[in-house]
């Protein structure tokens, strides 16, 4: 019973004449929608499956579908007589195109018996003489198929068919089922002691052979190590290091990919007339003091090695010289160059090594790639990739990374071993500046789905032009803005008489969601600000990557900066000197802050004289002249009481809105009399303590700073099961707003679900300051407002609230500027729904 | 909103007579956004006063329109409506006074048609342009003006006078005249209209304003304001210049402005580079992309625009749903924006960088050089951008030419910034000036021309 094994990932090309029974055999032994048959697609663009009329745009919509599949990395089998060496040509070619193996299962029926079928099958009315010609044509072929296809498997006869069985074969580099933990090793160069005392660093116990000599290790957490390539050449003990990592390999304790120095010391090994430069000469020289079952073990081990691994559920890929997304677990000519060359160019430089494309900067893909190749002074994380070559050989030092931690573990060269051709430290790679891509924030023509780890956000294409415009127009740099803070709803709509806005609203409307506790925190009437503080230009540079000498930056909810870059930068030093204590407390040299910036006419006088000056003002001097009238006029006898009435309470409306702008204007100028109300810390080095902490500590924390930079936010801790506590939390929102104060802010106490529907905080706005939201008179209309929608804020409010705390976690966890950027430009996205301003 | 009239001509309770309203009754009118009161607080033989009270409530105006109206903000609610002698109260006058405004007298059609002394009192008036305007409108109609600007916050002094005054007009004046010329100058004087103006207004003023209006020397001002679409606006300054005098001719010589020349240049540039596919950064309106089409020579044009409303101006302006197929091959128009890597921008022979860089701010202008002359890289760039020099010859400049520009360069400075960027990613680059140079500080405008190395 023949058993045919065929790539998982990649295309079978089957072959017969018509009636030898292919598609017989594709319905048993794939799925329907894994067949793309050429009858199939003769009908899609002729509405008749044997109009040959139609057969080359048939094949055109054929590849199509295939090449559609192959890229999404799914087996595709094709169904068509392909018996000319012509027809699978063109298959072989769009299985090149996405770099997937192909295999063809070839059914060689007697021609009787396909004649037979046909003759019995009223739409097969051609001739005889079509299917001895297919007959020809595939004898002839038969011999040269096995060429440019990686296996030909022949059935011959309708018993083998009949009795044939399939199955698939994963693809050498897929070992996502390993799932680590990993230390991964950058090139070892033949430097065996650097190698040696890595390892232990790393906690591994190496196993020696009766000659003293490494030849394994193990590690008591059963970790695996990973070999980057480049084993060998240039360094001191070649044969020193083959020996242990071919131990370890076959102990199942580590894996290796080849490296450059690999393949060829291989063809050297084997042969073939290679240069002796770049360090083989010294491989080759001390193999030579090796014994021959040790040169042919180590040739067998090399030439063994494959050229990438995909491991951790497609999480990690590791690869010589690093791999681009598209190549990832494909397996051609191409992508084993590309794995052990680079993306080269053709050009070499001024020292006569090749020019390698920078294909980190446009890696977008989400596995985080580990490669070698190209010797760095210092490991440096782009784009979720990282090189681990430190150029050991040429004096660096030897670097290992842990995975899944991160964590960079290096020990220094011994000596310097090898002179390096050009000066170690490469031309410093010019770090592009912030480069985000269109195609990371906008898709022409469609909406963005960003996944995050509380399920995938949709950002409508018309969100993300608008957000493109005020994000490229306004914004700061983008590597400062590392988050937006998500809108907040108000309260339900309270019933209490004269009230539009009251805390029971919130309370309840925590209770119903479950929630124990609450926090009520002062809601300052300012701006609000992120504040990004670095401790200096250094950490500036390693966590920012910023470098033009800025040290953070204070923005706005819609990025854009509040000061100029001068006024900007000496309110960034002041601030960090008022949080000193908080970077030592967190241990970090960086900083995010969710804020208020005090006061409110420190950024928006504009608006204040414009808007709410100009209707007081009027009202001011309107509303007594009709009082003058209406007096006059119930002087006259005229019924005018119910005017009277309204005039006046219209007046006492006026003065109370005008008293409600002017409590938030103070003077200031530029900075002086401009403070900052922090209520949370949002991130720091290794944590997103907005995520992982709940608001109680973010204001014990900050409670503990001072200083003439910083208003403290005042609060209070609720508890929702006692009318006590929540009557007094009532109490203190009626005194704070009765003294000018804008209301408070209601959040959970506690750390609650991060994907549930609980809304991160409840606003609660005091009464007269929703005169400036709903007018001076708006009591009057209570029954109106009471109406209001507050449905599709609160569902904006939590998505932008998850896509926030994305966008810190994606900074803590070092992931690339880009991902950072979609996240944060999701927020502001979404910013520009037009939901009523008034909530 | 308040607005009162008195007069002095007795028997002054023949006002009543005139306006048609009882000096002893109170009357309502409702309105489509509020209610209008019609009340007499003072009526005597020798003086009687009418007020004409509006109650505007801007929570239900706002409710009953549709969420996406154009006016969806927080000014909805928040507004002087309210306050203010508004259009809003001239369209209540105009209702509520209408057999007045008309001139009919009825019985009493000599009164009717008798000039009498006039007091009209509007507490709250806004006045665009200030209290001179007041002046100007009013004065030429046989007013003694008070106009006082009102203080925006006399508790906070620094921040002056609101855009409202205090107005009182004293005259001897047909009632009829006075409500008309209130009807037309209300609306002038106020920011803006509030309600959607329908081709039949051309009519309304003419209507209203026919007689005075014809022979005011402000007649353009008025009907510009009052009609606020230009169309309308002309076509009721020549029915005018029939009804009174004539209108001045608006086909004058004047110099080419500047933007015209500045495209001219660019063009000639092009033309220079032998370029036959161009990509205009920042394409506006599309005012470049459709010269470019209209030279056959260009066989691929190409507008980006970060904002999608220009975009879409643009699309209308070169009518691209009914371009011929031909004519659609040639041009893309896409939206994106210049501080982000665009395969998109990539594979022409020139870019078009056209009064652009001035709008970026200084710290995003690496990622803009980066964008367009490291990963486009085009065979030429063509830059354009005021000569900051140049602005002392600007009589009335205060500041920058722009109040979107983040800078404008000095020659120096452009200088400076376009060596760095040719140096750093291989191209040449070339200065000239767009405008009449001054000796001393230059043309208007500068132009950089990169060329690929």
């Amino acid at each position: 019973m023949p058993e045919l094994r065929i790539p998982e990932r990649g295309l079978v090309i089957l072959v017969g004449v018509s009636g030898s029974g292919k598609s017989t055999f594709a319905a048993r032994h794939f799925a329907p929608t894994q067949v793309i048959s050429s009858d199939f697609c003769r009908g899609l663009v002729a509405d008749d499956e044997n109009d040959q009329d139609a057969t080359r745009d048939a094949f055109d919509v054929l590849h199509y579908i295939v090449g559609t599949r192959l890229r999404r990395g799914l087996l595709t089998v094709v169904d068509a007589t392909n018996v000319q060496d012509r027809a699978r040509a063109s298959l072989i070619e769009v299985a090149r195109e996405h770099d997937v193996l192909v295999d063809a299962i070839v059914l060689d029926v007697p021609e009787s018996v396909a004649q037979e079928r046909n003759r019995l099958r009223p739409d097969r009315d051609f001739g005889r003489q079509v299917v001895a010609r297919q007959h020809r044509d595939l004898r002839k072929g038969l011999s040269r198929m096995g060429k440019r296809i990686r296996r030909v498997h022949v059935l011959q006869g309708t018993d083998e068919i009949d009795a044939a069985t399939v199955v698939t074969e994963r693809p050498w580099n897929d070992r996502r089922d390993l799932t680590g933990p990993f230390d991964l090793v950058g090139d070892v160069h033949g430097c065996a002691s650097e190698l040696r005392t890595l390892l232990g660093e790393l906690g591994w116990d190496l196993e020696y052979d009766d000659r003293g000599r490494a030849v394994g290790a193990a590690h008591p957490e059963g970790r695996t190590a990973v070999f980057v390539g480049d084993l060998v050449d240039r360094g001191p003990d070649t044969p020193g290091v083959l020996r242990l990592v071919m131990g370890m390999v076959a102990a199942g304790s580590a894996l290796c990919v080849s490296g450059n120095h690999e393949a060829k010391l291989v063809r050297a090994l084997k042969g073939s007339d290679v240069r002796r430069t770049h360090g083989l000469a010294e491989s080759l020289d001390q193999l030579e003091g090796e014994s021959a079952e040790f040169r042919a073990a180590a040739l067998t081990f090399m030439d063994g090695l494959i050229s990438h691994y995909v491991l951790d559920e497609g999480r990690l890929v590791v690869a010589h010289a690093g791999l681009k997304e598209s190549y990832h677990g494909r397996t051609s000519g191409r992508v084993r160059s590309f794995a052990l060359y680079g993306d080269t160019t053709g050009e070499t430089d001024e020292f006569g090594l090749p020019v390698r494309y920078p294909w980190a900067q446009e890696y977008r893909g989400r596995a985080m790639v580990v490669y070698g190749h190209t010797p760095v002074p210092e490991t440096e994380w782009v784009n979720n990739t990282i090189c681990l070559d430190t150029g050991v050989v040429f004096g660096g030092a030897l670097t290992a990374l842990r995975y899944p931690g991160k964590e960079v573990v290096s020990v220094p060269a011994e000596q310097q071993w090898f002179e390096p051709v050009r000066p170690l430290a490469p031309p410093v790679p010019e770090r592009a500046p912030g480069t985000l891509r269109l195609e990371d924030v906008l898709t022409p023509g469609a909406p963005t789905w960003l996944s995050t780890r509380t399920g995938k956000v949709k950002v409508p294409e018309e969100n993300a032009a608008a957000a493109l415009e005020v994000m490229s127009r306004f914004a700061v740099d983008p590597r400062w803005l590392v988050h937006l803070p998500a809108t907040m709803a108000p309260a339900p709509a309270s019933r209490e008489d004269g009230y539009l806005e009251h805390p029971e609203q919130a309370f309840d409307a925590y209770a119903r969601a479950g929630v124990e506790s609450v926090v009520c925190e002062e809601k300052h009437m300012g701006s609000r600000a992120i504040v990004v503080l670095a401790r200096d230009e250094a950490s500036a540079e390693r966590r920012f990557g910023v470098a033009d000498g800025s040290t953070g930056t204070v923005h706005t909810r819609t990025g854009r900066a509040f000061f100029d870059p001068t006024l900007t930068g000496r309110r960034v030093d002041g601030l960090r000197a008022s949080c000193a204590p908080l970077f030592e407390q967190l241990a970090t040299d960086w900083l995010v802050l969710d804020a208020e910036l005090l006061p409110w006419s420190a950024k928006a006088e504009g608006l204040i004289r414009e808007q709410y000056a100009a209707v007081g003002t009027a009202a001011h001097h309107a509303l007594p002249a009709v009082q003058r009238v209406l007096d006059a006029a119930a002087g006259r006898g005229l019924e005018v009481a119910g005017l009277a009435d309204r005039a006046a309470r219209r007046t006492a409306g006026a003065d109370a809105f005008r008293d409600a702008y002017a409590a938030y204007v103070r003077p200031t100028d530029g900075l002086d009399g401009v403070t900052l109300a922090p209520f949370q810390v949002l991130a720091a080095e290794g944590r997103n303590l907005a995520a992982s902490e709940p608001h109680p500590w973010h204001l014990a924390q900050l409670g503990v700073l001072a200083g003439p930079l910083l208003t403290p936010t005042r609060h209070r801790i609720v508890d929702l099961a006692s009318p006590d506590s929540r009557a007094a939390a009532t109490r203190w929102w009626l005194d704070l707003t009765a003294a000018g104060g804008e209301g408070m802010v209601v959040k959970p106490a506690h750390l609650v679900d991060r994907a549930g529907k609980v809304q991160p905080g409840l606003k609660v706005r005091g009464r007269d300051y929703l005169r400036l939201v709903y007018g001076p008179d708006y009591l009057d209309s209570l029954d109106l407002l009471r109406g209001r929608d507050t449905g599709r804020k609160g569902g904006l409010a939590i998505r932008e609230h998850r896509l926030g705390l994305e966008s810190l976690d994606l900074l803590v966890e070092g992931e690339p500027l880009w991902r950072v950027h979609q996240a944060v430009f999701a927020v502001l996205a979404l910013e520009s729904e037009p939901v009523d301003p008034r909530l | 909103m308040l607005l009162t009239v008195s007069t002095t001509h007795e028997p002054a309770r023949d006002l009543g007579y005139l306006l048609h309203k009882h000096p002893d009754r109170v009357q309502e009118f409702r309105q489509s956004f509020g209610t209008a009161t019609v009340l007499f607080p003072e009526a005597t033989d020798e003086r009687t006063t009418v007020a004409l009270l509006l109650d505007v409530d801007p929570v239900r105006l706002a409710r009953s329109r549709p969420r996406n109206a154009p006016d969806f903000s927080l000014a909805q609610y928040v507004n002087d409506r309210p306050y203010a002698a508004s259009s809003l109260l001239a369209v209540a006058l105009g209702d509520v006074f209408s057999t007045a405004r008309a001139g009919r007298g009825g019985s009493r059609q000599d009164l009717a048609d008798t000039a009498l002394p006039l007091v009209i009192e509007v507490p709250v008036l806004p006045c665009r342009g200030g209290s001179e305007v007041a002046h100007r409108l009013f004065a030429p109609l046989g007013w003694s003006v008070e106009a006082d600007p009102l203080p925006l916050d006399e508790r906070f002094p620094a921040w002056g006078d609101s855009r409202y005054v205090r107005l009182r007009l004293t005259g001897t004046v047909r009632l009829a005249d006075a409500l008309n010329q209130l009807y037309v100058l209300l609306p002038v004087l106020d920011e803006s209209k509030h309600y959607w103006q329908p081709a039949d207004e051309v009519d309304k003023l003419l209507r209203s304003g026919g007689d005075w209006l014809a022979t005011h020397p402000e007649r353009e001002l008025v009907t510009r304001r009052y009609l606020a679409r230009t169309g309308l606006a002309r076509a009721a300054l020549v029915r005018l210049a029939e009804v009174g005098g004539d209108v001045a001719d608006e086909t004058d010589e004047r110099p080419v402005p500047l933007n015209t020349r500045r495209r001219d240049a660019v063009l000639q540039v092009l033309s220079e580079l032998g370029a036959t596919s161009v990509i205009d950064l920042g394409c506006g309106q599309g005012q470049l992309v459709e010269a470019l089409l209209g030279d056959p020579s260009y066989t691929r044009v190409a507008g980006m625009e970060v904002s999608s409303g220009a975009l879409r101006q643009a699309a209308r302006r070169l009518r691209t749903d009914e371009m011929g197929e031909r004519q659609a091959e040639r041009l893309t128009l896409f939206q994106g924006a210049l501080t982000y890597e665009d395969p998109r921008l990539a594979g022409y022979d020139a870019a078009v960088l056209m009064e652009v860089v001035e709008h970026v701010d200084p710290p995003r202008l690496a990622a803009l050089e980066h964008v367009v002359f490291a990963t486009a890289r085009p065979g030429a760039v063509v830059l354009t951008t005021p000569n900051a020099d140049y602005n002392p010859r600007y009589e009335h400049l205060v500041g920058m030419r722009h109040p979107d520009h983040r800078f404008e360069w000095t020659r120096a400075e452009l200088a400076d910034w376009a060596g760095g960027v040719a140096e750093r990613n291989g191209y040449d680059v070339e200065l000239r000036g767009i405008g009449d140079p001054d000796p001393e500080l230059g043309a208007p405008t500068q132009l950089a021309v990169f060329r690929r190395a």
